[in-house]
């Protein structure tokens, strides 16, 4: 690879040369998004790389399935049966409350919100760099996932998609260091902002008062500030409120709802767009 | 002065580095993650001071590329630091094989903390360091199997006749 640049530069020459072309790549990728089109060819041509290092885990997965005794899997079979009763049970109510919710939006003059459109992507890769926290997604341009995408799971918001290739797409967490989402205390309608920390479950809740009336326990959930997030998901629930006299703000650290490090399917979701039988995942 | 006796060398080496990659991306349990060592620095650093004729500044540059695909950070982050890296190992390559093992090891062991270092300066530069001090727990693993990664790899290179 080193004849790339021929024999005729010293060690030296090239260092400078990659250097500057270096820190020209960092300013163009950092200051504006120039360069997504070059990461997108590059990830397609890494893709293989992924797909290889994700094999032991699908593997051991594969075994562990095969492996499974009858026993086990009739005891998943009847706890999935009780848990479908209780969700349909629990759909049916929903049903309900959503027409009765309709109802009385409509009594308000407010447009209904309609159900986002989502669709079950797979996670191929996560735990990559220390101390960042995102998550490869086996959905890309290729299923109309774009930049920026809410990330879902069955208990709240996991992220946002932040790179997108043709086959795959990265999304950063919640829990991120570089992530901040817009959130509301649902139980008294206080706006804030979440900042991710790096650690896999906890956040901040940076910059509120001594005299902001938050609690642990409190429930955080998307307010659709910003236009990114739909609002009214479950975000993050207070963990520990912590009032310093020397400090100007509260030290709050709250837990994401979502299960960030479980499971190995997470949705993606199109705020605005109504489900459709077209919609679901191939 | 370049000797090229070994037909698919090239091929080899990058056999090497892509097995490198594919350590470094395995997922692992969480408390695991402080213990991963830069798979891709040590054999960056190894090919650099065994055949510097084939590997050197441009090879880590291209390596610290992909990593930087790889992990989704700053494109140029990691290229820059392995970059460097790999000037120095390839400008002392000499003298580094000659140094007894431990010396070599704490030699790499300084090259490892070196590259954290430049990732978190251009990640504070940024603004996206979301803590002040490398990762020493990483780079002294990194040090601790060197001497293996030293042997594995002295045997492929004699096996497939690189210098």
């Amino acid at each position: 690879m080193s004849t790339l640049l021929g024999r005729r530069f010293s060690s030296l020459t090239r260092l400078i040369f990659v250097i500057v072309l270096s820190v020209v790549l960092m300013v163009l990728d950092h200051q504006a998004q120039h360069l997504l089109r070059i990461r997108a060819v590059l990830s397609v041509l890494i893709y293989p790389i992924q797909v290889v290092a994700a094999v032991p885990v699908r593997a051991s997965a594969w075994v562990a399935e095969l492996f499974g005794s009858e026993r086990t899997l009739r005891q998943n079979n009847e706890r999935l049966q009780a848990e479908r009763l209780a969700h349909l049970a629990r759909l049916q109510k929903l049903e309900a409350l959503e027409a009765e919710n309709k109802r009385l939006r409509d009594l308000l003059g407010s447009a209904a919100r309609v159900a986002d459109r989502a669709v079950v992507a797979e996670l191929v890769e996560v735990s990559l760099e220390p101390f960042t926290r995102k998550i490869v997604v086996a959905k890309g341009s290729r299923d109309a996932v774009y930049l920026g995408q809410p990330v879902i799971d069955a208990y709240g918001i996991i992220g946002q998609v932040t790179e997108v290739s043709t086959y795959a797409s990265k999304a950063t967490l919640i829990t991120d260091p570089g992530h901040a989402i817009p959130v509301l205390v649902n139980r008294n309608g206080l706006r804030t902002i979440i900042f991710g920390t790096g650690a896999p479950d906890r956040v901040n809740v940076p910059y509120l008062t001594a005299t902001t009336d938050i609690r642990e326990g409190d429930l955080l959930v998307s307010s659709g500030m910003g236009g990114r997030f739909p609002p009214g998901y479950p975000v993050a629930q207070v963990t520990k409120v912590v009032k310093d006299p020397n400090e100007a703000f509260l030290k709050i650290s709250a837990k994401p709802m979502a299960r960030l490090n479980y499971g190995k399917e997470v949705l993606l979701i199109w705020p605005g767009e109504r489900q459709t039988a077209s919609a679901s995942p191939r | 002065m370049r000797v090229s006796t070994a037909p698919y060398g090239g091929l080899i080496i990058t056999l090497t580095f892509v097995v490198g990659f594919l350590l470094s991306m395995l997922p692992g349990p969480d408390w695991a993650e402080r213990f991963r060592p830069d798979w891709v620095g040590l054999v960056l650093i190894y090919w650099c001071i065994a055949a510097p004729n084939r590997v050197g500044v441009v090879s880590g540059w291209v390596a610290g590329l992909i990593l930087d695909v790889l992990y989704g950070s700053l494109l140029g982050q990691h290229a820059l630091a392995m970059a460097i890296i790999a000037y120095i190992a390839h400008r002392w390559h000499l003298q580094i094989r000659m140094f007894p093992p431990w010396q070599q090891a704490a030699c790499v062991l300084m090259l490892l903390v070196l590259d954290q270092l430049l990732v978190l300066w251009v990640k504070g530069v940024i603004g996206q360091a979301s803590t002040f001090w490398p990762n020493w727990t990483a780079s002294i693993v990194g040090m601790i199997i060197w001497p293996l990664v030293f042997v594995i790899l002295r045997d492929v290179r004699r096996r497939a006749d690189i210098n």
